[in-house]
């Protein structure tokens, strides 16, 4: 059989950096093909090159055996290629037909027929199972939906052979699930898939083949059924990793933070936060547990300062902080890792160093007075880029340059190596490679152990069940379970985050 | 390394503009059947002929600088100052004022006294559409525009009333000469106006690049909300950024009339040097150093026009069309990298930031 795509000796190189070196890929028809490989492999820029937005250096790029010079992605997508990016490329005030057709519009004389649009729209996502609602603004609509959209419209332009970066990061765990019933239903039409994921389980379970890349360089080439979990994340990163997180028994210490029947309400003006009453003690980590949207986001921005309380208090060690800004609840010893990397945590056109002083910038030993001290903060970066493995050629490399995983790493260390009291931490592995998962866990519990209180939020339940102490369930703005983590299940969580509140025995816990 | 050659790149698509420039005047010279050769040459030798021609080129050159130095800083911090015209005219009009208003004061206190006028002028004047935008979200390209309007007519209203200084003219009275900037070259008009303008330069570079609150500033222009998420209060900095903007363009008019004009003129239309700052930014990829290169480049070819059209016959409108397209060249930046296959080669880091 022809393979569909082939990629041959492909050479990329970046100032300071070879991300692929003389890499060869084979994907056959009807194949779902997981690409694996440690934050920084050259994953996302060895896709970019198939897709024709980066030009190789070197090697030959083959498609149904014929070879192609893709010099643009309009010759990818004549080539039946299409890709939905780590991070979307959608226009947030258009509609979804709208988005979907843009560029191949179908035409009525001079004139865009919306009707044949959103009719085409809909014989896709009938056919596909991929339900979506052609007349929602995209801006409106949900992660899970927006990421249907670019599949869509990847298939509309008649792609055979689909990339997807990372398209579970950003996913709930029932959005994920979904993704994997489109994806199967995408190659019973003949269709192959070339699947890019941290997450070794959904490897094994979606993927039929596996090539695994590290440091721009092919290591593995997998049957998926021959293979574990261990063995690929021992290829991966050369090493062993512990897929468990190591964490001995300590009793917590004071309250460090106190949330005291909390309200807000969120971006379009109705109530998210309905009597939030929350503690956390030192040397405890805290996991909140919750559907996307029950107003995880609107606590973490109001607890720290980026958004006004309609009532409630919020105490941090004693203190009321209800009101402080931003800075001044940096000050006071809380820290934040924020669930969007690229909205809020990283200015893209700030270099490393900049970045990583994002918080800190203007006190010792960054400043002195008005003065930034460049010496200090380049000094600063180069050790945070060695403690936390930041993969870059140095720290003068703009943050949008790194790979998606090694953006994360940049925010996480900047917030961990602060040392805060109160450590909010919104899926702070999002998008990490195994190891990196294994290192940002192991710091989280180190900042437990030595005393100091972290709320994790993670849509991820096995994230919190493995990290917590205890574990706070979300729920339409309420809390409305905290368990102790020993009691705690996937089932009982599941029950518990869709509104079957667990009674009185939840009462008795929360006392 | 990185930085550098990035710089290096750019200032090699900017030169590939400039020339690609040149080159559309001469079709045009040549379609108008005339010597590019002898219209090149006049166009060089108003500058560079002679002594007086080289000063009256730093003259030429100094406002530009400050109004492209004001366009260039707001654009870093992620505003368009499109009012840098009007700042630059209360500018003017407040040092003209302070130029003759306090006397008996030596030159050490009068001219920094009146230069400070047209920098509070001018951050009066930037200041306001910062603040709209800050609190009421009002676009800032509206409402500078808007703000050119008010300073052409308030100031026209205020020189043939309140401040007329002279029986019919509507002009200002003469500053005087204790508020006069310093001429070095006898016999020229050359003044320390340059200098300011040089140090204006340096002056931002250091504050956006070496300071803390430039630190805050070009974070709120690239991501507000990241910005916000570090501490840094957004509405408070761009009022700020607008201020700062606003005083360069004011400085700029305060050092044209303690320099040059000596006295405020009533302005009846547009004189076009905020506008030219808006080019020469570009031009300067919004660079404090390239900013000064640009309107080196402007003031030269302005000098030129003249006497291409008495020497060489080529009509002045020719400099109007080589100086629109290397904007539009450089604009065009896909293009010059096409066209100069050289600049192409390495690809991979897109969005250059310097
Ligand atoms: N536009 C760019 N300019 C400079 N360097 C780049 C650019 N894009 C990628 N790189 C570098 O190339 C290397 C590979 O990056 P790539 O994004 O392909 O990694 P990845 O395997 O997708 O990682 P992740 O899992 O973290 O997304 C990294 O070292 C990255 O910093
Ligand atoms: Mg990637």
């Amino acid at each position: 059989m022809v393979p569909v795509v082939q990629m041959k000796g492909i050479v990329k190189e970046f100032p300071g950096v070879r991300a692929n070196d003389h890499v060869d890929l084979e994907v056959m028809p009807g194949e779902i093909h997981a690409l694996l490989g440690e934050n920084g492999a050259g994953k996302s820029t060895l896709m970019n090159i198939l897709y024709g937005l980066y030009q190789p250096d070197a090697g030959q790029i083959f498609v149904k055996g014929e070879e192609v010079k893709m010099t643009d992605p309009n010759v990818a997508i004549n080539k039946g290629i299409g890709m939905v990016h780590q991070h979307f490329m959608l226009i947030p005030p258009f509609t979804v037909a709208e988005n979907i057709v843009l560029g191949t519009e179908p035409r009525k004389g001079l004139f865009l027929d919306m009707n044949q649009a959103i009719k085409q729209v809909e014989e896709i996502s009938e056919r596909y199972g991929l339900k979506i609602d052609p007349h929602a603004k995209v801006e409106d609509i949900s992660v899970g939906m927006q990421q249907r959209v670019e599949i869509i419209k990847a298939l509309f332009r008649g792609a055979d052979i689909l990339i997807l970066d990372e398209p579970t990061a950003v996913l709930t765990p029932h959005e994920i699930e979904e993704l994997e019933k489109i994806i199967r239903s995408l190659v019973q039409e003949g269709k192959s898939v070339i699947l890019i994921t941290h997450k070794l389980k959904e490897v094994m379970s979606m993927s039929d083949r596996v090539t695994v890349i590290r440091r721009g360089k092919v290591v593995a080439n997998l049957e998926t059924r021959e293979t574990s979990e261990e063995e690929l994340a021992r290829t991966m990163v050369g090493r062993p990793v512990l897929l468990e997180v190591a964490k001995k028994e300590q009793e917590p210490g004071e309250v460090v933070l106190e949330i005291k029947d909390l309200h807000a309400k969120d971006a379009r003006g109705l109530p998210a936060l309905k009597g939030i009453n929350l503690e956390v003690r030192s040397g405890e980590i805290l996991g909140l547990a919750g559907v996307d949207g029950n107003g995880q986001t609107e606590l973490i921005e109001t607890l720290t300062g980026l958004r006004q309380p309609t009532q409630g208090t919020i105490l941090l060690k004693g203190q009321d902080i209800t009101k402080l800004s931003p800075r001044k609840k940096s000050l006071a010893g809380i820290g934040h890792i924020p669930e969007d990397r690229q909205k809020r945590g990283l200015i893209l056109d700030f270099s490393i160093a900049e970045n990583l002083v994002l918080q800190s910038y203007f006190r010792k030993p960054f400043a002195s007075g008005v003065r930034l001290k460049w010496k200090e903060i380049q000094a600063y970066a180069d050790r945070l880029i060695q403690e936390f493995d930041i993969r870059t050629p140095s720290q003068e490399v703009l943050a949008g340059h790194l790979s998606g995983g090694n953006q994360q790493k940049v925010i996480v260390a900047r917030e961990i190596d602060r040392d805060p009291e109160l450590l909010i931490a919104a899926q702070p592995t999002r998008g990490l490679d195994v190891g990196a998962i294994e290192f940002v866990h192991n710091k989280l519990v180190e900042e437990r152990d030595n005393g100091k209180a972290v709320l994790l939020i993670s849509l991820e339940l096995d994230e919190i069940l493995s990290l917590s102490d205890r574990i706070a369930v979300i729920y339409e703005g309420k809390i409305v379970a905290v368990l102790d983590a020993k009691e705690a299940t996937e089932e009982k969580l599941g029950l518990l985050m869709s509104g079957a509140a667990a009674g009185e025995e939840v009462e008795a816990d929360y006392a | 390394m990185r930085k550098s050659w990035k710089q290096l790149d750019r200032l090699g698509v900017a030169l590939a503009s400039i020339v690609l420039g040149l080159v559309v005047g001469i079709i045009f010279i040549l379609v108008a059947g005339k010597s590019p050769i002898l219209g090149y040459h006049a166009l060089w030798n108003a500058s560079f002929g002679s002594l007086r021609g080289f000063t009256e080129l730093l003259i030429n050159t100094t406002p530009l600088i400050f109004t492209g130095l004001s366009v260039a800083f707001a654009f870093r911090t992620g505003l368009f100052n499109i009012g840098a015209e009007g700042q630059y005219i209360v500018g003017q009009l407040g040092a003209a004022w302070a130029g003759y208003f306090f006397t008996g004061l030596p030159m050490i206190i009068h001219v920094p006294l009146a230069l400070g006028f047209g920098i509070l002028a001018g951050a009066l004047w930037g200041a306001l559409p910062g603040y709209l935008k800050a609190k009421a979200g009002a676009h800032e390209v509206i409402n500078t525009i808007m703000m050119n309007h008010i300073a052409l007519y308030a100031t026209h209203y205020l020189v043939n009333g309140p401040l007329k200084g002279h029986a019919f003219l509507p002009v200002t009275k003469e500053i005087l000469d204790s508020a006069k900037l310093f001429r070095f070259i006898p016999g020229t008009r050359a003044n320390i106006g340059i200098f300011i303008a040089l140090a204006a330069a340096v002056f931002v570079y250091w504050f956006l690049w070496k300071t803390t609150k430039g630190y805050e500033l070009r974070a709120v222009g690239f991501n507000p909300l990241a910005a916000e998420y570090g501490g840094v209060n957004v509405s408070r900095n761009i009022v700020y950024s607008m201020m700062i903007a606003g005083a360069l363009a004011g400085l700029g008019g305060a050092v044209q009339v303690l320099s040059i004009q000596y006295k405020f003129y009533d302005v009846t239309a547009f004189i076009g040097y905020g506008f030219d700052g808006i080019a020469v930014a570009l031009i300067g990829n919004n660079h404090p150093l390239g900013v000064v290169l640009g309107a080196f480049l402007f003031g030269f070819l302005a000098r030129g026009a003249m006497p291409m059209q008495s020497i060489a016959q080529i009509p002045k409108e020719v400099i109007s069309i080589v100086s629109a397209s290397i904007i539009i060249f450089i604009s065009a930046e896909a293009l010059v990298r096409r066209v100069i296959p050289r600049f192409s080669k390495k690809g991979g880091v897109k969005d250059a930031n310097l």
